[in-house]
């Protein structure tokens, strides 16, 4: 039986009334805008019009404004008379495992499928950067609650390091790798040291302000980092000693293995071993989230004031947060300075670390999963939208808010548990 | 000595025009709890409007640069309004009463977008417009260095100081002004008292973006210059100089704009100018470190 | 009598020109349920926060003969210390659960303590070597033991914050017992629960306090649990101690009906309740 909810629908008038305000308001907006203009004519400004642009605007925001509330309408309707079909969806924690299966099942697969399409490959690796990044920044932002807008200086931190240790030192990659992550904890330690006890959006300010500094710093010490112009020529990492280059004197990857040389074997690498990198993160996320140090860092997130009353030293766990995240930063940072061979502060503004948050939202906060969706959307829907490569940003910024309407508490908003009564009971007879 | 004095004046008239800016910050993060990262866009967008405004009133022949201000100003306040209340009303509204974190993103998102909207329809090349309100007053000369007050600082001081009159009395003595602080305090008692807390949260918007892009037009009259990226900067400083003067409460954020730009001016003059933006912060972190609610926040009693 | 567990002297709290705490004196027992009552505003919550390192009080002194690591002073802990190292626990007047984890989840963070030491700092965790694994377990069990006790072992897998409030409020009681306390302090532990429950409150405060010795310091305006299970209560009235001693005695002391019962004596109608009067 289908049950129909009463419920005022608004009449054809109404709506068209809605739909013309909302047309005036554009009108509003878009006179300064989109109307008029100026442009350079011979070293002076003039001003241009844009009238017509002007009204296909208000028309587009007129018909569109009369289609969305109808379909929105309709949607309402249509939820409201069956509730069970959500609820049902929201119970299955198994659907969200199968999906995690089935997607690293397919980035293993990937670069096999698509072997001789460079593109495509790299813009995985793009994705899977993303994706490691996300997850480092999980741990304090979706697991500790604590907000993190910076997250970007962690991640040069890394890349200097390993541009820095491989340039001047000769370094290897995996020599560097966990000394340029434990010299990104340490960055976040001292970071966390003084500024932890301010509450959220205090923290907000100074991890943003952090990031700035790290930039302004790192632009300006040109003795240490090259300022601007960055640092080149940065070693990419060997396979396990052999490089990838055409034959020469001493052995390599394809002469070891008697292949013949493709510059693909290389981006395949790379693709394999961010890979691994980030599903190593994930490991280890998700095995520290099922410790004393994991559950105390949620707690945190849920209430401080109960922690210390349960004799949790909430100074220490908010520092542990604050280093693994940014170790795992670092790391990710090392990865993308030996894949582009070329790093500068650029690569590291803010907009970076809004990106790195946006997807830690947009994922849903603490969820895993929900990171590896999220970045598959940031990264791709530009990508996508390369044809109208100057509306690439344009786009992005409004999927964010979008995203966000559609889905406040992210994309996978569901909290896994730690631990389940039920299954230790059922396992071992109960403890 | 000469010198000291000049980054005063220089100091003073960039700390009034981040004060504007950051009352739009601190009323927000009053009455809404978020902070508006698209608020340094918005006055991104009035600075564009101003551009835009004084080459036509070039072209139209208007000579009087008390007119073309003014009318520049009260059509940039306008039409900045209503991208404050657009801004709200579909970035916002819709994720009242969800997380902390989904309004930020949503804001970060609004941002992104203002630039490239900016960018696209208005060009991403810097928009020198020509000189509006030129010369000033020379002070004193010592050694050489002769202390100059250009009629835009005057300009920029005075309005600044109105309207910081002007709102404080809205505030304090208007019936919107009431509003607006009772919501502050505890928005579901308000609405239970019949007040539309939706429409003082969209005033507030709407208030924030005036000032803001009265900052705009001064700006652009002070520099002659406009890029689509300036909102970035210049909404991270005045962010920081409310946080800095404790956020939630008006008089810090100006007090603590002045400070700000006070910071910024003598640094620029004295330590290497290159490192100034890391001044700013530095002295935030510090300052958050000893009073961890700002120079005039009160104080959280940690409740338990 | 035997030395107090907990010695509080002359403790004074000011904010400001407010005096919450006024030269208060009070000595708490072990295996005995200590009331503290008061008219709201009496500075009773203000007491706890001072105890439990929330606020530092203006002074006095707050000393703890705890059996293993001798006299500890606990104005100068920090919060979490009060809790860890001398083992004080205290719940909230408001209740504050970790609303989004499991209740066993709850009660297992309350035992942050032991498995962080027990998975060396993460490390012995990381690999699920042997010793945390039985450490774990070990915790498992002392939490599925408190969930038994508090008749809460079927919602072991509830999300706490979706439970009804009176069972929220014996999760918190739950989880405070899994951090091994010897003096629990229980701020207003019966508010908002129906007779039923409030009566198995009772049952429950006098088993702790009867058959483990545990001692029990006890914030309550409803007078069936005060008056049924205190062994000894401390009046306070706008921060200073205005009467002490028996519930008997509470319960005829003149100055004690003036600032709090009133006309109408509540505690008078045990009848009504389940749970025996002590003594």
């Amino acid at each position: 039986m289908r049950v129909v909810v009463a419920q005022h629908a608004p009449s054809l008038r109404e709506r068209l009334k809605d739909a013309a305000a909302v047309a005036c308001v554009a009108l509003l907006l878009g006179v300064p805008m989109i109307g008029l203009t100026t442009v350079d004519q011979g070293g002076a400004l003039h001003v241009a019009t844009r009238w017509p642009v002007l009204a296909i605007f208000v028309t587009l925001c007129f018909i569109g404004r009369l289609l969305a509330r109808f379909g929105l309408d309709r949607l309402q309707l249509r939820r409201r008379s069956r509730p069970a079909a959500v609820s049902a969806l929201r119970g299955t924690g198994a659907l969200t495992a199968w999906v995690g299966w089935s997607c690293l099942g397919v980035a293993l697969a990937l670069p096999v499928i698509f072997s001789d399409n460079r593109y495509v490959v790299d813009t995985a690796t793009t994705v899977l950067i993303y994706v490691m990044l996300g997850w480092g920044l999980n741990v304090v932002v979706g697991l500790a609650g604590l907000l993190n807008l910076g997250y970007a200086a962690f991640y040069a931190v890394g890349a200097y390091a390993y541009a820095l240790l491989s340039t001047q030192f000769g370094w290897g990659f995996w020599q560097a790798l966990p000394v340029a992550g434990a010299f990104a904890a340490g960055f976040g330690l001292l970071l966390g040291w003084p500024t932890l006890r301010l509450r959220g959006d205090y923290l907000a300010i100074v991890t943003l302000g952090f990031g700035e500094i790290t930039r302004v710093i790192l632009i300006n010490w040109t003795d240490l980092s090259n300022g601007p112009n960055g640092i080149a020529s940065i070693p990419r990492p060997t396979f396990f000693g052999l490089p990838f280059k055409p034959d020469g004197d001493t052995p390599t990857f394809a002469s070891f293995f008697g292949i013949e040389f493709s510059p693909l074997h290389r981006i395949i690498f790379l693709y394999y071993l961010i890979l691994a990198l980030a599903m190593l993160t994930n490991l280890f996320v998700s095995r520290l989230r099922k410790l004393p140090v994991g559950r105390a860092w949620e707690a945190i997130r849920e209430d401080e004031i109960a922690c210390q009353a349960l004799g949790i030293n909430v100074t220490n766990v908010k520092l542990s947060a604050f280093a693994i995240s940014a170790m795992l930063g670092g790391c990710a940072g090392v990865f993308f300075a030996a894949r582009q061979g070329f790093i500068s502060p650029e690569s590291f503004t803010f907009n970076e670390s809004a990106i790195v948050l946006a997807i830690v939202v947009l994922g849903g906060t603490g969820s895993q999963l929900g990171v590896v969706l999220a970045s598959l959307v940031l990264v791709l829907l530009p990508e996508l939208g390369r044809d109208f490569a100057d509306y690439r940003m344009l786009l992005f910024g409004a999927a964010m808010i979008l995203i966000m309407i559609w889905r406040p508490g992210g994309i996978l908003a569901k909290r896994e548990p730690t631990l389940r009564y039920r299954a230790l009971s059922r396992d071992g007879g109960g403890p | 000595m000469a010198l000291a004095l000049q980054q005063l004046i220089n100091g003073l008239t960039l700390g009034a025009v981040y004060g504007l800016i950051a009352i739009g910050y601190t009323m927000v993060y009053g009455i809404i709890g978020m902070i508006n990262f698209a608020h340094g866009d918005i006055y991104m967008v009035s600075a564009f409007i101003a551009v835009t405004g004084f080459t036509l009133l070039a072209a139209l022949g208007v000579s009087s640069v008390p007119l073309a201000l003014l009318v520049v100003l009260v059509v940039s306040v306008l039409f900045t309004s209503v991208y404050g209340w657009a801004v709200e009303r579909t970035a916002y509204r819709p994720l009242r009463g969800s997380t902390r974190l989904a309004p930020l993103i949503s804001a970060i998102g609004m941002s992104i977008f203002l630039q490239n909207m900016v960018q696209l329809t208005q060009g991403a090349r810097v928009k020198p417009i020509a000189p509006v309100l030129i010369g000033g007053f020379d002070l004193l000369t010592i050694d050489d260095f002769t202390v100059h007050l250009a009629y835009s600082q005057v300009l920029i001081i005075l309005v600044t100081v109105a309207l910081m009159l002007a709102f404080t009395f809205v505030i304090n003595r208007t019936s919107f002004g009431r509003q607006q602080r009772a919501c502050e305090q505890d928005r579901t008692m308000t609405a239970l008292l019949g007040i539309d807390v939706d429409r003082t949260i969209s005033f507030t918007f709407m208030l924030g973006a005036m000032l803001a892009a009265v900052a705009g037009v001064l700006v652009t009259v002070y520099y002659g210059v406009v890029d689509f990226y300036i909102g970035f900067v210049v909404g991270i400083k005045a962010f920081t100089a409310a946080v800095f003067g404790g956020i939630g409460s008006l008089p810090g954020a100006m007090l603590g704009a002045i400070l700000n730009g006070l910071i910024e001016a003598f640094w620029v003059a004295y330590l290497p100018p290159e490192y100034k933006d890391v001044a700013t912060f530095a002295i935030l972190i510090l300052v958050l470190m000893f009073r961890p609610s700002g120079l005039l926040g009160r104080p959280e009693v940690e409740k338990v | 009598m035997n030395a107090p567990l907990l010695r509080i002297e002359n403790l004074s709290m000011r904010f400001g020109g407010l005096t919450a705490i006024d030269d208060l004196s009070l000595d708490v027992h072990d295996a005995r349920i200590t009331a503290v009552i008061g008219p709201n505003g009496a500075g009773k919550t203000t007491l706890f926060n001072c105890l439990t390192g929330f606020y530092r009080p203006s002074s006095g002194r707050v000393s703890l003969a705890h059996p293993r690591r001798g006299l500890l002073q606990l104005e100068e802990l920090d919060s979490h210390q009060v809790a860890s190292r001398a083992q004080v626990v205290r719940t909230f007047q408001n209740v504050r659960l970790f609303p989004k984890m499991t209740v066993l989840e709850n009660l297992i963070v309350a035992q942050h303590q032991r498995l962080q030491q027990a998975s060396c700092f993460t490390l012995a965790g990381l690999f699920g070597l042997p010793a945390y694994r039985r450490a774990e377990a070990q915790a498992i069990a002392v939490a599925v033991d408190r969930l038994t006790r508090l008749k809460l072992i079927d919602r072991a897998d509830a999300v706490a914050g979706d439970l009804p409030y009176g069972m929220q409020r014996r999760v918190e009681i739950a989880r405070a017992l899994c951090v091994d306390p010897i003096l629990l302090c229980l701020d207003e532990p019966a508010a908002g629960l129906n007779p039923r429950e409030s009566a198995e409150l009772n049952a429950l405060l006098q088993s702790l306090s009867g058959e483990e010795g545990l001692a029990i310091l006890l914030i309550e305006h409803d007078m069936s649990v005060v008056m049924n299970v205190s062994d000894h209560i401390c009046v306070l009235n706008y921060g200073c101690k205005i009467a002490e001693g028996t519930p008997e005695q509470m319960r005829s002391d003149a100055k004690v009906i003036k600032a709090y019962l009133g006309e109408d004596d509540e505690g008078e109608q045990p009848g009504e309740f389940s749970g025996a009067p002590s003594q």
